[in-house]
């Protein structure tokens, strides 16, 4: 190394990266998120003690999976400051196209999984394309692709619905079958979550989607592909969504033309309340299922304490708005003192 | 880029001081200038752009501005290409096809307000698409702080790697781009009037790290209207004016004088008419104006009749001045009277309803509805007086606005048709006529000629100076110091937010207003 021929003068000793104290900081906002459905779930038990049993708990469990699985590719693409409205109706299309073929064609059941995902992969191609070529705002492409899927399935369902016996049993059992107690559908749904939250940490494309949704310009300048990887984020939820269509045909076992219907607000929504920012840059897939556990507990525990039901939506919308409020004035103090931090630095 | 790069700038600066040594043996310059020229249609942006950077050395490119620096630093970034000259890195000519390119040949440029990437950590800001990577190509953050840090530490400033970048000062985020430059292996920094947002701390530390990157054997250019800063760190300086390249010479052989007088140097010409008339009663008073952290302690007085110049340096807090004058922004304290009447603090419909008119200097954003007819903008500050019981009358909408486009020499097609399909000229003149349909006592107007080309700019000094001639008081905020001159009966000039300096037509010079703006007040007593 040269030596520096202006000796220098540090203004305080250089100390240890703060590694610790950052990490877990980052990690304090999921375990934040954790730390309320915890919370929702004791209280709710107070209130009834039925709550806590085995089998209750496995319907908060399943009950978030689908929600979850979504959400970990729409927090993909809303890192980049983008948003897949098309989710809830690629999720309904690929559960009926599934369930059609079982019932048609008999298919293995293996398949039945890869066609669900290449279903929703392509829908999320043709998403990513007309964004990131033709530069068409997400909102409008995924707004229109919502109708436009929702408006084919009802054509191909057409009164025909998929019924309980018309579905191979053993897919059947992805729905309702327990490992220890737990709900294969949730294993698969952690699993997707662990991988796809251990990729988004560690690979340079996932850091990528990050910097796109952050600050664009700075992106092309750092000569980050960003139409590339936006189109990648967007197929990835398409596949997830593809993927929820042969959860949800398991898990019910009937499909007609309403399956999904309304899910991607409830998925925007967990992302959300999961720390996901909805102008992108940050947010964990962790955070989002957990975002999607917390809303399905709050329903649920709503439910349990038999509070009228015309006003479950309301109180739930009533605790979005609550935990994305808390979010931001958190987030402000933490800014914030990172700013008086590092006021206090210059002064020594 | 695989593992084996995973260190960055550090493993690489062996090689890098390796190439270093050769620049400084052979005395080459590490990149060079020659005769560039750069034009924007009809616009000359850069006549003669040369500049020669050498390893280890601060060189200094000064210029007033629009003298043509900032295009001279876009050809450096490759964001430009010129349309005729040489640039050659260790005395190889190369073309620069874009700012990847320029980053390849070792060219980092450190603008005034970084980019980074707010949500990300300070290490992933400097290693993006670059972050070291472990066996499957796995990010290995513990190597990247780590790599950070130590750049830091050669640096010699503290700065957490894992920290997010949202949040920090303007010179914590430069010390971020240096750092990002210095792991790219970049030999030449630019920097682009990095002092600018600074406080006085923060530039000293900045000084301390240009002093070890100088030690590193970096060739760096430094840009900055503060002669004392050039003065202190710069070895060479180049001087730039009117596009083309004026001086250059070693710091040493230089004083503030000859440069000053390098940097001006022009005939005021004839471009200027004005008609003499004797200032009427106070119009405006200011008194005491302050704006916490802005602007402190400014008074002063326009009069009937008088054109009052308000310049300084870019930064220099004039704009700021404006718009708490007008109450855009509150002001902390002071006060602001119109024809004797105090003006609330932070109402722009009362300063509008006392008579005074505000011309800024972002015609698109804060003037001008683009997508709507001439007559309805010209129109749009005065609809209460061409209202009655509410509607307006299309017809009087259009008499007022035929009345100012003649008045104003307005080229345009049909009164429908949008403001956007006018040009930068005539469009100023459209806000121009907007607020001057209003009679008011006192018109504001800030950088009246900025973006518009020759004749017109000639147009809008006439109609000044007539303005005035009938009795309006104006002030004139302009960076152009010939306008300055020009123009007006009295120049005001703001330094960091203070009043240092004011003139009356007759003693000012470009040489007395350039020092009161970049703080050089004491000596020019002297």
């Amino acid at each position: 190394m040269t030596a520096p021929a202006a000796p220098m003068t540090p203004m305080t000793p250089v100390q240890a990266p703060g590694i610790p104290r950052i990490a877990r900081f980052l990690r304090a906002r999921e375990a934040g998120t954790l730390a309320l459905v915890l919370l929702v779930f004791l209280l709710t038990t107070l209130k009834n003690h039925n709550f806590a049993s085995s089998g209750s708990i496995q319907q908060l469990l399943v009950g978030a999976s689908l929600i979850a699985l979504l959400g970990v590719g729409e927090t993909m693409v809303i890192v980049t400051r983008n948003i897949d409205l098309s989710v809830g109706s690629t999720l309904g299309l690929s559960a009926f196209v599934v369930g059609d073929l079982f019932r048609s064609q008999h298919i293995p059941v293996w398949s039945g999984f890869v066609i669900a995902i290449a279903i929703g992969a392509t829908v999320g191609a043709v998403n990513g394309a007309i964004t990131t070529l033709a530069r068409v705002p997400s909102l409008v492409v995924t707004l229109a692709m919502l109708y436009i899927i929702r408006g084919l399935d009802s054509k191909l369902v057409n009164g025909n619905i998929v019924v309980p016996g018309q579905v191979p049993h053993a897919f059947i059992e992805v729905g309702y079958e327990t490992v220890f107690g737990i709900p294969w559908l949730a294993i698969i749904v952690a699993v997707v979550v662990a991988i796809v939250g251990y990729a988004m940490r560690t690979f340079r494309p996932a850091r990528e989607l990050y910097a796109i949704g952050s600050n664009p310009e700075a992106a092309a300048l750092a000569g980050i592909p960003s139409a590339r990887r936006v189109f990648v984020a967007f197929v990835t939820s398409g596949a997830l969504a593809g993927l929820g269509g042969a959860l949800f045909l398991a898990l019910f076992a009937q499909v007609d033309n309403s399956a999904g219907l309304g899910y991607e607000l409830n998925v925007v929504a967990a992302a959300v309340v999961g720390g996901v920012a909805i102008f992108g840059g940050s947010g964990t897939v962790v955070g989002a299922a957990l975002g999607a556990l917390l809303l399905n507990t709050i329903q649920q525990g709503l439910v349990a304490v038999r509070s009228s039901s015309f006003w479950d939506e309301a109180i739930a919308g009533g605790l979005l708005l609550a935990a994305i409020s808390i979010d931001r004035l958190l987030a402000l103090r933490v800014a914030r003192s990172l700013r008086s931090a590092e006021g206090a630095h210059r002064e020594l | 880029m695989g593992a084996g790069d995973s260190a960055g700038g550090l493993e690489g600066g062996d090689g890098a001081a390796a190439k270093v040594a050769a620049d400084v043996a052979s005395a080459v310059a590490v990149l060079e200038l020659r005769h560039a020229a750069k034009s924007f249609g009809p616009v000359k942006a850069l006549l003669d752009g040369s500049v020669e950077l050498r390893a280890g050395e601060v060189h200094a490119l000064l210029g007033e501005n629009g003298a043509g620096k900032s295009t001279l630093v876009k050809i450096l970034a490759g964001v430009y290409q010129p349309d005729s000259g040489q640039l050659l890195v260790s005395g190889a000519e190369i073309t620069l096809h874009g700012p990847a390119a320029a980053r390849a040949a070792g060219i980092a440029v450190i603008y005034q307000e970084p980019m980074l990437f707010p949500d990300l950590t300070v290490a992933e800001n400097i290693y993006m698409g670059r972050q070291p990577v472990r066996a499957g190509r796995r990010i290995d953050r513990g190597a990247m702080n780590r790599a950070a840090n130590e750049i830091f530490a050669q640096l010699g400033v503290v700065l957490d790697p894992a920290r997010p970048a949202r949040g920090l000062s303007v010179a914590d985020q430069q010390i971020v781009e240096i750092a990002k430059a210095l792991s790219l292996d970049a030999r030449v920094l630019i920097m682009d009037e990095p002092t600018a947002a600074l406080s006085s701390v923060e530039v000293e530390r900045l000084f301390r790290v240009i002093a070890a990157l100088r030690g590193r054997g970096a060739a760096i250019m430094f840009i900055s209207h503060r002669l004392d800063e050039v003065f202190a760190i710069c070895q060479q300086v180049t001087i730039m004016r009117d596009g083309k390249f004026v001086l250059n010479a070693p710091t040493g052989e230089l004083d503030v004088d000859t440069v000053i007088r390098a940097m001006i140097g022009r005939d005021l010409g004839e471009m200027y008419q004005k008609t003499g008339t004797v200032p009427g009663e106070v119009v405006l008073a200011v008194d005491q104006l302050v704006r916490e952290n802005v602007f402190y302690d400014v008074s002063f007085n326009v009069r009937r009749g008088e054109v009052v110049a308000l310049a300084g340096l870019v930064g220099a807090g004039r704009t700021e001045v404006a718009r708490a004058i007008f109450g855009i922004d509150r002001r902390t304290s002071g006060s602001v009277r119109l024809l004797g009447k105090a003006l609330p603090n932070g109402e722009p419909a009362a300063a509008m309803a006392a008579g005074i008119a505000f011309v800024p200097e972002d015609r698109r954003q804060q003037g001008l509805v683009m997508d709507l007819a001439i007559d309805h903008n010209v129109a749009l500050a005065s609809l209460h007086r061409l209202s009655k019981a509410g509607f307006i009358f299309r017809s009087a909408e259009r008499r007022l606005a035929v009345t100012w486009a003649e008045r104003l020499q307005l080229k345009y097609g049909r009164m429908r048709d949008m403001v956007s399909t006018l040009s930068g000229g005539n469009q100023q003149k459209v806000v121009l006529g907007k607020w001057l349909a209003r009679k008011p006592s006192l018109l504001i107007i800030d950088e009246p000629t900025r973006g518009i080309d020759v004749a017109t700019k000639a147009e809008v000094h006439r109609i000044i100076d007539e303005l005035a001639a009938e009795g309006m008081a104006v002030l004139m905020i302009s960076s152009e110091l010939p306008e300055v001159l020009g123009v007006s009966d009295r120049i005001l000039v703001l330094h960091e937010g203070r009043l240092t300096g004011e003139f009356a037509r007759a003693d000012a010079t470009e040489d007395k207003i350039i020092r009161a703006a970049t703080g050089q007040v004491a000596k020019a007593a002297a």
